[in-house]
């Protein structure tokens, strides 16, 4: 394998949000996709994981890529997570391109210290002189009854900890030009995909899990989110799966002359900050929709974006996220704690009466 | 260190060997009322949110000798840690039938209100608990081990785990600390030749895992042949071991997955799929039994019909158990009071 064609690769520009065209997929697709068009062009990209050779990886962001580019380059690994993450950063340290995927997020306890310690801290350490471009992909969320250890999303974590950028795609168009530039990313990219935004054929789906999607490669930028609704009342600020959710609500609510503004934020390092005052601005009244734990996270950096921006912003501010509570198991209490279609709208008419 | 291959025909009583059965043949009744209850209400198609059992279901067919022939040593206060795929190995720790129905169910009466599931079942009265985190059953073991150690009982630990979770780290961390202070532990790997789609040697560095005890500083045997009664034996002297203080213990038994790693899974990675039905251990011994004249139909036909009176009593009450409150989602969070 040859290992130093990888930064090169990233330099080469490519389109950036070309127009979607006609051609539909689902998520799962076109993030195979990008992952293969990548590694057809760069031989130092490979993928390692738990079953993502034969099986196609549990959530299927690997099927069929073995049987394009064989055991050598789509690599199943042992259950040995801090051992294969900590490999992926030895070799994007020699200027292999990895792709390692982490089968669900909740298994970042045993092996973060290699995440936040090694793969997010070594180029600062370095002075800059050694890069990890390494791809760290992940399922996340739950409302499917995987109890408390499989249904998180935690993406407040990674943010958190500085050193890593995270992209969280909710669509099929967004999920193959965020991979293609995390792939040729410098930088290391936690790549998290919502279990409910890849189609899945055996899985309850939003019809926002298809859509359309370039053949040609491009890229999404890391640290750009989109407007992907226009509105003037109230703005939902959101990402992954609950962008599916908001977007059901602001169309309903249309009908009764309510008009909600809903904000894709796609990646959360770096925050498209100026997209959230933006919106702010525009309407005065922002909701944050997240799937992830309520304190100390993404919702309470929105508001401090906000805040620190101009105070006498906003009108009004509420958040609908998982109350700090593990995901529980049955369907009745999970589907209290999630952020649903209808604690969004009852938000929104709070919002919109406030 | 010892890296044996134990064929042993124990010596056991005809009383002995009817419970082993007898214990067998209840938890495969019950995996295959789960079966049943899981696919009732997926379709059209498969979907694993639908249904009165939602969710992620890793069910223990074939692997029944293990729990059989471990949990025939363990007493009431012997702790026993396992995984994702725990139901055989509750149930012949002695789990009430109907609380561990109630859970998988998502049921207020379930073992944990409905809170946790099938993968996170903490029983009290039985000392067992399960991870849905691979490997992290085994330093829980240790904990309730050192326990038992400090308060001078002679209880043990049994810690249950797959093949695959041998790779893990907290496996080598907690053998080493379980020799290191000697602790009361019987470590048992589930070999089913597969963690998930990934195979035993595409995993695994070394033939057997009973070789690495050796590395540890324990004793180490590897059980051929999902026989129940040699599981038995080597149990046997591993928990003789642990109460009389002599330290921890390695056991590989090599079983079968006899249906898929989770319900849904098509399997289309396992090229040995055809033959798997007919190594199934329970016919087998029921054979075996039959043959030596210790079985008669009589009383396979009672002990199936007890088991299946048990395990539907168990289903129909957590079909009419109340689902949990929606309002009560927050509670449990932290103790009451506190
Ligand atoms: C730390 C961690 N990594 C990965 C997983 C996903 N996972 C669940 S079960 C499993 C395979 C386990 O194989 P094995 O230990 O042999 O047990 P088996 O399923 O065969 O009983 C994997 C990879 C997990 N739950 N936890
Ligand atoms: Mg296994």
């Amino acid at each position: 394998m040859s290992i130093s064609t990888g930064t090169a690769r990233a330099r080469q520009s490519l389109p950036v949000e070309p127009e979607a065209g006609s051609r539909r997929l689902n998520t799962a697709k076109a993030l195979q996709e990008a992952i293969g068009s990548q590694m057809e062009q760069d031989d130092s990209v490979f993928v390692m994981g738990e079953d993502v050779a034969a099986y196609g990886g549990i959530f299927s962001s690997t099927t069929g890529l073995l049987e394009k580019f064989g055991p050598q380059r789509i690599i199943d690994t042992p259950i040995s997570e801090s051992a294969f993450i900590g490999l992926g950063i030895g070799a994007a340290v020699e200027g292999m391109r990895p792709i390692v995927e982490l089968m669900f997020v909740d298994f970042f306890g045993v092996c973060m210290d290699q995440i936040y310690n090694h793969m997010a801290k070594i180029h600062y350490e370095s002075g800059g002189n050694v890069r990890v471009p390494m791809v760290l992909m992940t399922a996340v969320g739950g409302g499917y009854s995987d109890g408390a250890q499989h249904s998180q999303t935690l993406w407040g974590t990674f943010a958190h900890l500085p050193g890593m950028k995270v992209v969280v795609p909710s669509n099929p168009y967004d999920a193959k030009g965020l991979m293609t530039a995390a792939i040729r990313s410098d930088d290391p990219v936690v790549y998290m995909f919502h279990k409910g935004v890849m189609g899945l054929a055996w899985m309850a789906k939003n019809r926002r899990s298809i859509g359309a999607v370039p053949e040609q490669d491009y890229v999404v930028p890391i640290g750009k989110a989109k407007v992907v609704r226009e509105g003037s009342d109230v703005s939902l600020v959101t990402l992954s799966l609950s962008v599916h959710h908001s977007l059901d609500v602001a169309e309903q609510l249309a009908g009764e002359g309510i008009s909600v503004e809903v904000l894709d934020l796609r990646s959360l390092v770096p925050l498209d900050r100026e997209a959230v005052i933006a919106t702010a601005t525009k309407t005065g009244k922002v909701i944050v929709v997240d799937e992830d734990y309520q304190s100390f996270g993404l919702s309470g950096e929105i508001a401090a974006t906000i805040a620190e921006h101009d105070p006498a912003l906003l009108k009004h501010f509420s958040r609908v996220c998982v109350p700090d509570v593990p995901i529980p198991y049955a369907r009745e209490l999970e589907y209290a704690v999630l952020p649903t279609a209808a604690r969004i709208e009852a938000a929104v008419r709070t919002a919109v009466t406030a | 260190m010892t890296m044996e291959t134990t064929e042993v025909t124990a010596d056991l009583s005809t009383g002995q060997r009817l419970a082993l059965l007898r214990e067998m043949i209840l938890i495969r009744t019950f995996e295959e009322a789960v079966l049943r209850e899981y696919h009732a209400d997926k379709s059209p198609g498969f979907d694993i949110g639908k249904g009165l059992i939602p969710g992620e279901m890793h069910l223990s067919a074939g692997q029944e000798p293990v729990a059989a022939g471990l949990c025939a040593h363990l007493e009431t206060g012997d702790a026993l840690t396992a995984t994702h795929r725990p139901h055989h190995l509750a149930i012949a720790k002695g789990m009430d039938l109907r609380s561990l129905a109630g859970e998988i169910f998502g049921r207020e009466s379930g073992l944990g209100h409905g809170r946790g599931g099938h993968m996170h079942l903490f029983d009290p009265a039985t000392h067992f608990s399960c991870s849905g985190i691979v490997a992290e059953g085994f330093p829980a073991a240790l904990g309730q081990a050192f326990a038992f150690q400090r308060a001078g009982t002679s209880n043990v630990a049994a810690a249950v785990a797959g093949e695959g979770a041998a790779n893990a780290g907290p496996f080598h961390e907690s053998l080493n600390l379980a020799a290191l202070w000697k602790l009361p532990v019987i470590f048992v790997i589930e070999d089913n030749d597969w963690g998930i789609s990934v195979a035993r040697n595409a995993s695994t560095s070394v033939p057997t895992n009973a070789v690495r005890a050796a590395g540890y500083g324990m004793p180490g045997v590897r059980v051929e042949g999902n026989d129940v009664e040699a599981v038995h034996a080597a149990a046997g002297e591993a928990v003789a071991r642990a109460r009389a203080g002599g330290g921890p213990s390695l056991i590989e038994v090599h079983t079968l997955r006899l249906w898929g790693h989770f319900e849904g899974d098509a399997q289309g990675y396992r090229p040995e799929l055809a033959d798997v039905p007919g190594r199934d251990p329970i016919p087998a011994y029921q054979r075996k039994l039959r043959d030596a004249g210790l079985l008669s139909e009589a009383d396979l036909a009672e002990m199936e019909g007890e088991a299946r009176t048990r395990v539907e009593d168990a289903v129909e009450h957590a079909k009419a158990a109340p689902a949990p409150n929606p309002a009560e989602a927050l509670k449990y969070v932290f103790v009451e009071g506190e």
